[in-house]
């Protein structure tokens, strides 16, 4: 992987990524925090989080839980006066925090985000009794007992697939080559 | 007849929500369209891996766009979740010059290219555009008379960009249902977020809104609820027991897919559509019309 230097302010770095170069048109209205469904459960609101990242708080920013519980409902992006895409910036963070292993703040969003990523990558296709089971065994084994009703319900109706869908060796081969090049390059910014 | 790209993705393919993909087909065929299921897909990345991995994320996405570009069609697809994702980066592709060229490189190791040409449209989208109301109308055997359904769009379906229905207070479902003989509730709530994967790690927080949806369509008098998301139904449908014993409350809301409910409206076969699939039980709502 190439290495970069960081830009100079942490603004700067996030306008490098797509998506966040609107940071700057913020002008503080509220409009997202007052439309986010989770905002109260945030420690920091979605337009508090744009207010210290312009202040350059970036350890701060990328420690909170706030984008962790992101939705993506786009519910801001839609009503922001400013045409910020506020979900794809709140992306974005969660981007930069998984880099620099900032990224649990007392959530286990990002774990089960990884786990996702790595079957989806890895089988080309979210097996999602594997990846469930998987992520519990990562996080919390004994929360894996609460859920087996919900579990068994969806198993009984056919629901819970224990075999995962495969492409074929050609396109196995042909992701692995595509997403091995990704890596390569290194990242959007 | 009609010819589509079809990207069932994976909750629909071989995941919780396989009715969904059984009653697609099972209605597109009874519309006279075609769905030509993209060779050799892959997941669509979704939302966990752009958070994880964005240049990754775009490659997979990319991946399927550039195999679907070669069959010249519109792809269409069920799942709220891919329809965003696709859209997502067609149109960062073309807003982002410097990621073009990284996702470009990235295709060419896997000896593909994307020019960027393919539409991506829901399957809502499609069934209520392409094909009029009328002619669902046309179509239908058994209307659902006297049946009151909540119109439950969720949130990636009709956001971030506005593009076959308004992104606050859609209609098409609601239009959908009515052309089918039954009656759309007043449902306020019909955009609101179902909590999506947060289920799995916060959910306390995904239950409380699921319970504020079920509260919303209840009080309104509805007798079902019909989602166009995987997602969105197995969050109201397998979590509902939990959110009436977190709330002590006794909902037995059925959450249907709107593709099932238009095929018992067709009186197509209970097989096709997958009924039996559903936790909440919903053949007592639907035993006039079955």
């Amino acid at each position: 992987m190439e290495v970069k230097a960081r830009p100079d302010t942490f603004i700067d770095e996030i306008c490098g990524i797509p998506g966040g170069e609107g940071i700057r048109l913020c002008i503080q209205c509220g409009t997202c925090t007052a439309s986010c469904p989770n905002a109260d459960k945030m420690q920091h609101t979605p337009s508090q989080l744009i207010a210290m990242a312009r202040a350059g708080m970036r350890e701060e920013v990328l420690s909170s839980n706030a984008m962790w519980y992101c939705l993506s409902c786009y519910l801001c992006t839609v009503r922001c006066p400013r045409g910020i895409k506020q979900t794809d910036l709140m992306h974005a963070l969660e981007n930069l925090a998984m880099r620099e292993e900032l990224s649990h703040a007392g959530t286990f969003t990002p774990t089960m985000y990884r786990s996702f990523n790595h079957f989806s990558c890895s089988l080309g296709s979210l097996p999602e009794f594997g990846f469930m089971t998987w992520f519990y065994l990562l996080s919390n084994p004994f929360r894996a007992w609460r859920m087996i009703p919900v579990a068994w319900n969806l198993f009984r109706r056919g629901r819970l697939s224990i075999r995962a869908r495969r492409l074929t060796p050609e396109g196995t081969n042909q992701l692995r080559s595509i997403l091995d090049k990704a890596e390569s390059i290194g990242g959007v910014s | 007849m009609r010819y589509y790209t079809y990207f069932p993705g994976c909750s629909a393919a071989e995941g919780g929500a396989k009715a969904y993909n059984w009653s697609v087909r099972a209605v597109s065929k009874a519309l006279d369209i075609d769905l030509v299921e993209l060779d050799d897909w892959n997941c669509c990345g979704s939302t966990p891996s752009s958070s994880v991995d964005e240049l990754g994320a775009f490659c997979m996405a990319a991946r399927d766009l550039a195999l679907a570009e070669k069959t010249g069609l519109d792809m269409v697809t069920p799942c709220s979740a891919c329809y965003v994702i696709f859209n997502r980066t067609n149109s960062y592709l073309k807003q982002y010059p410097e990621l073009k060229a990284k996702v470009d490189e990235a295709l060419a190791a896997g000896g593909l290219e994307y020019r960027g040409t393919v539409r991506i449209r829901h399957i809502l989208d499609v069934l209520t555009t392409d094909v009029s109301y009328d002619n669902i109308e046309s179509r239908v055997k058994k209307p659902l008379s006297g049946l009151n359904v909540a119109p439950y769009y969720g949130c990636q379906a009709v956001r971030p960009t506005p593009s076959f229905d308004h992104t606050e207070s859609p209609q098409s479902l609601d239009k959908l249902i009515a052309s089918l003989g039954g009656e759309p509730v007043n449902f306020p709530l019909k955009s609101r977020c179902c909590g999506g994967s947060l289920i799995i790690t916060e959910e306390d927080l995904a239950l409380g809104l699921i319970h504020k949806l079920l509260d919303s369509a209840s009080r309104n008098g509805a007798e079902c609820l019909v989602t166009v998301c995987p997602l969105c139904q197995t969050n109201l449908d397998a979590y509902q027991s939990q959110v009436n014993k977190k709330f002590k409350t006794n909902y037995k809301l059925p959450i249907l897919f709107f593709t099932q409910l238009m095929g018992v409206a067709f009186g197509l076969e209970e097989k096709d559509l997958g009924l039996k699939t559903s936790i909440v039980p919903v053949e007592k709502v639907l035993a006039k019309y079955i």
